[in-house]
């Protein structure tokens, strides 16, 4: 027997011990839920690594998804703000594993039945709701292995519901702040709106530290949205520039309900999205949009999926690409109609602002139409910064940094004007600008 | 007294650096003046104006611009600009997603000191008066940068952008074309409003009928790439009469 090599088992890792660890800690937790992670935990061992040969995985860079080294990390519980510059509702921010702000749901809300809580005692309070919804529509476009060892090892999870009829003005806000190196996070956000509800949620993905630090997030995102419902989701993703960054949505769209999804990624060295919309009702509506500055070295791997089932249902997309330095971005995205999806009108688009020539842009849209009597277009654009309009806010006296702020915020613009919120709008512009800070 | 001076300038196109537009060209301006320059089609006014404000399609073979004594070839469209140079654009870009109002806040705000912020009401204020000046609705602030514009439109949102500006000299290429009357003159009194010791203009033009509003203190005519007579108004007045035949004759007599 030769000696063991030096292996991964040598390192901390997110290995059987730490995962033992994890169940055990959590052993007040509904017997369901317990047995969810275990059977979770070993859907991952015995999930693969993405391999070159799997269609989902085309293009990106499969060497860099070693989850080698990466432990759960201390508690770090001292108290942070969250970045929201607006008005909220309520929110619960996250320091690594622990909750560590949360302020009060306002009164009239909980005795509407609103709940906004943490996973955990969401799943001790209201075991049943989570049960009912939790991974209910799972998407599968790739990340199966990572979704797998979310739902085993989520500690920093959120729950809201709104209950049939209740609308909510503000935003809810949840946000992840992970600190330290290779430390790894399992964010599980679970969002149900009841019949005719209404809210808006933002969930910001953010490093503390000196955000050089080499970091792991697999994330996963259940929407859902009773008859009638409408929901605004709002994410933004600003990890460090070394963290390996999993994020999967799924959406579930019923009969005349609205989901708008508006995903903001910035951050990360390699990020990875994945969204899922499931048009499950007549007049379902869903909007599927994203954001991205893609600078530095960076990867970004945005993979979609819009599935209309029920009949008369829309979907439309529009990822935006801002591309920068040697930075790397892969849309793919496949429209899917079922048979019985007649009068379906669904709409995907990829555009792409190059403004470095050493910038890669992947796009893959794709259609796939089982119904006869539907409207369905996709396509996808790459254009170059256009020189004139760099020279005229130049010759203004804009330096070129700041000029190329305002012109990917002008090319961003058609997206953030999807949001009624003006006040969340003007956030989330100045959250990307502080991308083009010198 | 602060001054802009062309000295033996060769410009070319960036991709043909061997075929000169401006071969030799000289000239001084100084605050408190308004050179006008004339000349037919193709003679090189425009890219005369372009190489100074620094545009990355043309390239200075050789001579030198100097702004107070140094020279600014060696400086960035936007440092030549937040050093006081202004370009009035013939063409001016449209830039869809960015409002008037951001536009000229970005560029006054790359004016003040790192850290400094802006003035918004201070701002607003200033832009608005401008705005009565130059008879540009308010609702203008909110729309895209010359997105849509008439031609009027948008050679009153250049004025408006040098009046926020303050340039110490601006170059102003054929501002007045695809004007009607009345816009001509709301633009040439936009300008009239800013002149005094502290501005300095090259004003390029076709037309005489410009030069009715914005009375030059000097008149250049341009052939060929560089100036081959100068003289006072009464020199655009000649030219308006007689055409630019007669300078070419002179020259091919010469």
């Amino acid at each position: 027997m030769s000696a063991p090599a030096l292996s991964s088992s040598a390192l901390p890792g997110l290995d059987s011990v730490l995962f033992a660890a994890h169940l055990s800690e959590r052993a007040s937790l509904p017997a369901w839920w317990l047995e969810a992670k275990k059977a979770a935990w070993n859907q991952f061992l015995a999930l693969p690594q993405p391999s070159r040969t799997d269609e989902n995985w085309r293009f990106s860079n499969l060497k860099d998804l070693n989850l080698d080294g990466f432990t759960l990390p201390e508690d770090a519980s001292q108290k942070i703000a969250s970045s929201a510059t607006f008005p909220q509702t309520a929110e619960l921010v996250f320091s690594n594993r622990q909750l560590v702000t949360r302020s009060t749901l306002p009164a009239d809300l909980a005795a509407k039945g609103v709940i906004f809580a943490p996973l955990d005692e969401a799943l001790r309070d209201h075991g049943d709701l989570v049960k009912q919804y939790f991974q209910k529509h799972p998407a599968s476009l790739g990340s199966e292995k990572f979704v797998a060892l979310n739902t085993a090892l989520t500690a920093s999870g959120a729950f809201l519901y709104v209950p049939a009829g209740v609308e909510v003005a503000l935003p809810f806000v949840i946000q992840h702040t992970l600190t330290g190196a290779n430390v790894a996070t399992f964010p599980h956000t679970l969002v149900v709106l009841g019949p005719r509800a209404k809210a808006t949620v933002v969930e910001f993905f953010v490093s503390g530290g000196t955000a050089t630090e080499r970091q792991l997030a697999a994330g996963v995102n259940d929407l859902h949205a009773a008859e009638g419902a409408q929901l605004t989701y709002v994410g933004a993703q600003h990890w460090s520039r070394e963290t390996l960054s999993f994020q999967v949505n799924s959406i579930a769209v019923e009969r005349d309900a609205r989901v708008l999804a508006l995903n903001l990624h910035l951050g990360g060295r390699q990020s990875r999205h994945e969204s899922h919309s499931r048009l499950l009702g007549p007049g379902a509506h869903s909007e599927m949009l994203a954001l991205t500055v893609a600078s530095g070295a960076r990867e970004f791997d945005q993979r979609t999926l819009q599935t209309h089932i029920a009949p008369n249902t829309t979907s439309n997309l529009l990822y935006k690409n801002a591309l920068l330095d040697t930075a790397k971005t892969i849309f793919s995205g496949l429209i899917i109609v079922e048979p019985d999806a007649q009068k379906t009108d669904a709409y995907q688009k990829n555009r792409n602002l190059m403004l470095s020539d050493e910038a890669e842009a992947h796009s893959l849209p794709g259609l796939e139409i089982r119904a006869n009597d539907v409207r369905c277009s996709h396509g996808s654009t790459s254009a170059r910064i256009d020189s004139e309009q760099e020279f005229y806010l130049q010759a203004r006296g804009i330096n070129p940094t700041e000029a190329r702020r305002l012109l990917v915020s002008a090319f961003f613009e058609e997206v953030l004007n999807k949001l009624d919120d003006e006040v969340l709008h003007s956030a989330l512009t100045a959250l990307i600008a502080s991308q083009f800070k010198r | 007294m602060p001054s802009l001076e062309i000295r033996d300038l060769f410009v070319a196109l960036s991709a043909t650096p061997d075929k000169p537009i401006v071969k030799g060209l000289t000239l001084t301006i100084r605050t408190g003046e308004v050179h006008a320059i004339m000349g037919p089609n193709g003679t090189g006014k425009s890219t005369l104006s372009k190489a100074i404000a620094g545009h990355p399609d043309y390239v200075i073979t050789s001579g030198d611009v100097l702004l107070d004594g140094k020279s600014i070839l060696a400086m960035e469209p936007d440092q030549r600009a937040r050093a006081g140079i202004f370009l009035a654009f013939q063409y001016p870009s449209e830039i869809p997603g960015v409002t008037i109002a951001n536009f000229v806040r970005a560029a006054v705000q790359a004016r003040l000191a790192e850290g400094e912020d802006l003035d918004a009401t201070a701002y607003y204020k200033r832009l608005y008066s401008k705005m009565d000046l130059l008879k540009i609705d308010r609702k203008f602030t909110s729309r895209a940068v010359n997105e849509g514009f008439s031609g009027g439109e948008k050679k009153r949102c250049e004025i408006l952008q040098m009046a926020m500006l303050e340039p110490t000299f601006a170059l102003m290429d054929e501002t007045d074309s695809g004007l009607d009357i009345d816009a001509l003159r709301i633009v040439a009194e936009g300008v009239e409003a800013m002149r005094g010791d502290k501005f300095g203009v090259m004003l390029i033009t076709h037309y005489q009928r410009l030069l009715d509003y914005i009375v030059p203190d000097f008149v250049h005519v341009m052939y060929d790439g560089r100036i081959v007579k100068s003289g006072d108004k009464s020199l655009a007045l000649e030219l308006e009469a007689k055409g630019y035949d007669w300078i070419k004759q002179e020259l091919a007599t010469a």
